[in-house]
């Protein structure tokens, strides 16, 4: 704790001595207080149409519709693919190709399907927050000792019931652990979609803040993307702490 | 009438090209309301047998049926007792033991009625709302056996039930078996290493050699537990004291022995 506290201050006292040095224009490097202050501007005074708050729920909004979209075909899919020797024959191929797509070469794509639309941003976080979802359910799934599924068989359970009572429990240490990564790199790709295909969010600020060239404006938005990032794993580790305690691990 | 059937049951192995003989003409008949005991060394094929009167494994010859229905899948009615429990973690006490019924859509209250009766007939009062991983080996079994019981299957499987358990729970849980199986008679396969247990707990024992596993002999137990007043003595130890008993043990025992051929021992 005492470290990281001294990492941060040797962080902020380098690049202030940086800024005032004068190496280089303060337009393109500004020191840490004048980017404060121009984050708390955001917050107050409208940038490109909105706040930086408004920004950042609009950002949240897409970001949610997104990773809801990944978990909800996701976690069933990686389930059935476990479950089912053929379906997983039947699309693992089909899965192994695409996830080498990076979430940000989907963007062209986007773009010429929903233009500046909610569909082009929400399927750009989803081909990111996506397979790790899936790959992670499977493997849990997966791994399941066969135990428990033989005591669900013959308790009389069928494959729903025992895809939703033993392989998704059972999978869950290992389904929220690729929540948190999914969460993480859906954050990621989201901002990089908005910074072409959108009219509102923090990506979408920033893009007003480099044509504006206004350093502060980019720097608070990439604060923001990473306050904002560093709540979420922090609120998915809690979910995860809270599911292994009520297992006793 | 016969409730379990095995009829030239065989089994197969195959491993790197090499096929192994694991069962070989088992032929077993198991009465309604039977206790039935398998016993054998390990790597006899006791587990594969029941395996395969439960549906999680196939013969490669012959068949197993249950109520004169061939044994192709799993169901509630053949309840299993595993070897390690296998109780969901995630699930509650009640919640286990409420699983099966769920399956077999048993009304709710009719639910409450037989897992509260099996809750209190195991012991496992208090502990409805109890996570298996806050339970004792022994505690956790009781559940396992509380189960298999409240779905009032036409057979029940159990493969070396109290083989994780250390001595003294063991001893317990083998009473407590015996009252239950007195109270409640149910068609029993019991598969087991221990030779006592099998004795003080079976109607018939059935002994079973190794490579390829072929039954040996097969023990009635009954004729003498009745003559003797076994169940009239409370304590497991007071009737394994019994010359009748130990009488049959030994046997058991060199029958076991036998075929170990030359091997240490």
């Amino acid at each position: 704790m005492r470290l990281t506290a001294w990492g941060a201050s040797a962080f902020l006292l380098l690049w202030s001595v940086a800024a005032l040095s004068g190496i280089t224009s303060r337009q393109f490097l500004p020191a840490p207080w004048e980017v404060m202050t121009r984050f708390a501007q955001l917050l107050a005074e409208p940038f490109a149409g909105y706040t930086l708050l408004a920004h950042l729920v609009s950002s949240m909004q897409r970001f949610a519709m997104g990773f809801a979209l990944a978990v909800a075909v996701g976690i069933p899919l990686g389930l059935v693919m476990a479950y089912f020797r053929w379906v997983d024959r039947l699309v693992s191929p089909l899965f192994e190709a695409v996830r080498f797509v990076a979430p940000i070469a989907w963007v062209p794509f986007a773009a010429l399907w929903f233009g500046t639309g909610i569909g082009g941003p929400v399927l750009i976080i989803f081909m990111g927050a996506f397979p790790p979802v899936l790959i992670n359910t499977y493997r849990g799934a997966k791994f399941v000792d066969r135990k428990y599924i033989e005591a669900a068989r013959m308790l009389g359970a069928g494959p729903l019931r025992a895809m939703s009572q033993v392989l998704l429990p059972a999978a869950m240490p290992s389904i929220v652990a690729g929540l948190r990564i999914s969460a993480g790199l859906g954050w990621q790709s989201l901002v990089g979609a908005e910074l072409i295909v959108a009219s509102s969010g923090v990506g979408y600020m920033m893009v007003k803040g480099q044509a504006a060239v206004s350093t502060t404006t980019v720097m608070s938005g990439m604060i923001a993307i990473g306050l904002v990032g560093m709540l979420i794993d922090i609120a998915l580790r809690r979910l995860q702490r809270y599911i292994e305690q009520r297992r006793g691990l | 009438m016969a409730i379990i059937q095995f009829k030239g049951v065989g089994r197969v192995f195959h491993q790197g090209g090499q096929a192994f003989v694991a069962l070989d003409g088992i032929n077993l008949e198991v009465q309604d309301r039977e206790f039935v005991a398998i016993v054998g060394p390990s790597g006899c094929g006791k587990t594969t047998c029941m395996r395969m009167a439960a549906g999680l494994e196939h013969p490669s010859s012959g068949s197993v049926s249950v109520d004169g229905v061939t044994v192709t899948s799993p169901g509630p009615d053949r309840a299993v007792v595993f070897q390690q429990f296998a109780l969901f973690p995630w699930k509650t006490v009640w919640d286990n033991i409420e699983f099966g019924l769920l399956s077999l859509g048993v009304a709710a209250d009719e639910r409450r009625r037989r897992i509260e009766h099996y809750i209190g007939l195991m012991g496992l009062t208090g502990y409805e709302r109890a996570f298996p991983h806050q339970l004792s080996g022994g505690m956790q079994q009781r559940v396992a056996i509380a189960r298999a019981y409240v779905l009032d299957p036409k057979v029940l499987l159990m493969d070396e039930p109290f083989g994780a358990l250390d001595a003294q729970t063991r001893v317990v849980m083998q009473e407590e078996l015996v009252r239950l199986a007195r109270q409640h008679p149910r068609t029993v396969l019991f598969i087991t290493h221990a030779v006592e247990e099998a004795v003080y707990l079976a109607d018939r024992v059935v002994v079973m050699s190794r490579r390829p596993g072929t039954i040996r002999e097969v023990i009635d137990v009954r004729s003498v537990r009745e003559g003797e007043r076994w169940d009239a003595i409370a304590r497991i130890e007071d009737v394994m004291d019994q010359a009748s008993f130990v009488h049959l043990r030994t046997h058991i025992w060199k029958l076991l022995r036998e075929q170990r051929g030359n091997a240490a021992h």
